[in-house]
């Protein structure tokens, strides 16, 4: 039963973070998701300490605020003292996740954070905390919220699929229309932040960019559908959840760390394919032109 | 004891193990500087978060594989992984459509997440030595000892002097790649250099900030410098001292409060310089954009009501009361009054009795001002073909930043002309 609640729960991360991560490669904005995921850490750490729980709600409100502070200062870093975009996000995120690692090891009497756990999250101990709804075990609280959250997403993204991918594919055709850019890219980074925070506890802040960035990429370079490379993410996803599960099982490591390599492998072979194919259909044009 | 005689008694190096500290933290952080520098102005910022992330499972290994804790051997691993993760980026942009972005958070996440794997395998497997290892995550400055900063010497002074010895390749291909190329420096040579000198800064700073933070040490002491110049001497010799004083203040930090790890205080330190870097940074800082915001204010506002002072019939000394000059200028009654006392005080006009005149100074300034408003719609009808009714707005801009030069080089490319296109006279 541990072993099922588990793999649930990496797929549930696997398949919100998959959706989210399609628009997010797209739009070139990996690394804003990179920067989000650490910054919400200050946020989150406030949060518990303030409230002294791990109520879903607050927590959510302390990512927000720090989601919101970072992108103000990667916009004042790159926008009104015109430093370079990638140096603008290095300052911007490393500052905050300083701050959070900090406050966390200032607080750490009294929160039940720790530093590791923040990297590459806790989800062996997801099945320990569990749910009881009018005192019957309905199974671990972190699914719930999860599940949750998947639902909001994938209904967010359901709603506005046309303008987002419009905004993500022709945004100055999108602008001429008279669809709002900006309010769309907010849309989408408010997707990422809500998926980020509920996944840290599981995931953790570095390894939930594999799964944003990992299986987008993998079903990028497969199809040129891009209904297609959403399904073929979220496939990708939750397959490396469950060999990843296993791995860390035979290795007795941990099992986010585990399910990042199992996605690294999935890029990796998808691209040696997609290399071999293209060398292939190289030489049969090369033969086809001898031939004529 | 309280803060501040903590804090004396690490820089009085009360104790042995400070002296290490001290320095281990001082070379490393300067080393990140320097080579941060270059980095930063090939824009490959982020390659420095991609390399931090990805020494992880290289050290892991280098345990795995030596069974100890050997700075050596930790640094050779580190700098195996980290210098394969550059080159799977690069590899991976070029040769498939994926976007550079999306090769560096892929990398970076799965390298760091076979690092964990590897890391929680050891911890699991039981082998007591590996205290100390997940170190390398959050860096623990104090967990340094004497033979390592003999060895970050060595390897800073090898780093260092490749710099050196590269310089001026290494400016031209951070500022310029293409006119490098083409006038004959080895560029790909240049590359290898420093994304060599990078990996291994990466691997031996990871000890004192860890891999996480790391990626910071090679971009923010080098923007703070950028604050401050565009040459790259002085922006390098700043990064580096920046740099380093930051990595002493954070192990000081660091060391006073036990248990409190080194690199987030590092960072947060050389972050707070970035801050105050960008706020009043001679060279792009916010405070001297504001400085120079107002003073070209000032200069448009001084300009805009002398002009008013501008009579077309007498082309010489003028008497205006306020309110005819008030209904002249669309100007609020507040900004028309500091225009007036900014012309008084430059003697440009008198005020007597509620009466302004202007000076003989004033006139000439005011037919200053007119001549290049006309001449440039002139100018721009002619040119461009605009109606003259449409060159207005344009002309009411520009009057203000041309300069003698450019009226001279207006006047010649027209002829000298004596009516704008309104057919009003150009006064002289």
């Amino acid at each position: 039963m541990i072993d099922f609640w588990i793999i649930l729960t990496a797929s549930l991360v696997a398949t919100t973070t998959a959706i989210l991560g399609c628009f997010l490669i797209m739009r070139k904005m990996a690394m804003i998701g990179d920067a989000i995921s650490h910054a919400v850490l200050p946020g989150i750490v406030i949060a518990y300490y303030l409230t002294n729980s791990r109520a879903s709600f607050p927590i959510l409100l302390g990512a927000a605020a720090s989601g919101m502070v970072v992108t103000y200062l990667i916009q004042f870093f790159n926008q009104r003292v015109k430093l370079q975009q990638d140096a603008s996000i290095g300052i911007s995120y490393t500052f905050l996740f300083a701050i959070g690692i900090i406050l966390i090891s200032l607080f750490s009497n009294d929160v039940d954070l720790d530093q590791d756990c923040v990297l590459y999250g806790e989800i062996a101990y997801v099945p320990l905390d569990t749910l009881t709804l009018g005192g019957f075990n309905v199974g671990p609280r972190q699914v719930w919220i999860l599940g949750t959250t998947l639902l909001i997403i994938a209904g967010s993204v359901f709603i506005g699929y046309r303008k987002l991918v419009l905004t993500t594919f022709d945004p100055a055709f999108a602008a001429a229309m008279g669809v709002s850019v900006v309010l769309w890219q907010y849309y989408l980074m408010a997707g990422v932040s809500l998926a980020t925070v509920v996944s840290f506890e599981s995931v953790g802040a570095v390894l939930v960019i594999a799964f944003l960035s990992g299986p987008a990429a993998t079903a990028f370079l497969l199809t040129k559908d891009f209904k297609k490379m959403i399904y073929l993410a979220i496939g990708f996803g939750i397959s490396a959840s469950i060999i990843g599960y296993y791995m860390a099982d035979w290795l007795a490591g941990s099992i986010a760390g585990a399910i990042a390599t199992i996605i690294g492998v999935q890029f990796a072979l998808a691209f040696i394919y997609i290399q071999f194919l293209r060398k292939s259909r190289i030489s049969e044009t090369l033969e086809n032109k001898v031939l004529t | 004891m309280n803060f501040f005689t903590e804090i004396a008694s690490f820089f009085t190096f009360s104790e042995p193990n400070v002296k290490v500290v001290f320095w281990g933290s001082l070379i490393l952080c300067s080393i990140s500087g320097l080579v941060g520098t270059f980095t930063l102005l090939r824009k490959r910022s982020l390659i420095g978060d991609v390399i931090s992330h990805s020494v992880l499972p290289g050290i892991a290994l280098a345990f795995i594989i030596g069974q100890q804790k050997n700075p050596l051997y930790l640094i050779i691993g580190a700098t195996v992984t980290g210098w394969i993760s550059t080159y799977l980026v690069d590899y991976i942009t070029k040769h498939s459509k994926i976007k550079n972005d999306t090769a560096i958070a892929l990398i970076l996440s799965v390298f760091f997440g076979v690092g964990v794997l590897l890391l929680t395998h050891i911890q699991h497997s039981g082998n007591a030595s590996q205290s100390g290892l997940d170190q390398f995550i959050f860096g623990r400055a104090s967990a340094m000892n004497m033979s390592d900063v003999w060895l970050f010497t060595i390897v800073g002074s090898i780093i260092t002097l490749l710099v050196v010895v590269f310089f001026r390749g290494l400016s031209l291909l951070s500022f310029d790649e293409s006119y490098s190329q083409s006038i004959g420096f080895p560029n790909e040579l240049l590359k290898l250099v420093l994304s060599i000198t990078t990996v291994v800064t990466v691997a031996m700073g990871v000890q004192a900030v860890g891999v996480v933070l790391m990626s910071a040490l090679l971009i923010t002491p080098a923007a703070c410098a950028k604050f401050w110049t565009n040459k790259i001497i002085p922006m390098a010799i700043l990064a580096v001292v920046l740099s380093g004083v930051s990595g002493v203040l954070g192990s000081a930090i660091s060391y006073t409060y036990n248990g409190m790890p080194t690199g987030p205080w590092i960072v947060v330190v050389i972050s707070l310089f970035a801050f105050i870097s960008a706020f009043i940074g001679s060279k792009h800082g916010l405070l001297k954009k504001y400085i120079q915001r107002a003073k070209n204010n000032t200069k448009i506002l001084r300009e805009n009501t002398i002009k008013l002072f501008f009579n077309p019939d007498t082309l010489g000394e003028t008497t205006f009361q306020f309110e005819d000059i008030f209904e002249k200028s669309n100007m609020q009654r507040g900004t028309l009054k500091k225009g007036l006392k900014l012309l008084k005080s430059d003697d440009l006009i008198t005020l007597d009795n509620g009466t302004y005149t202007t000076t003989e100074e004033g006139i000439n300034e005011a037919k200053a001002i007119v001549r290049k408003h006309r001449l440039w719609e002139l100018y721009i009808s002619r040119f461009m073909h605009l109606q003259p009714d449409h060159v207005h707005d344009d002309a009411e801009g520009i009057e203000h930043v041309i300069t003698p030069e450019i009226e001279k080089e207006l006047e010649k490319e027209l002829d000298f002309p004596t009516k704008d296109p309104h057919d009003s006279d150009i006064p002289y």
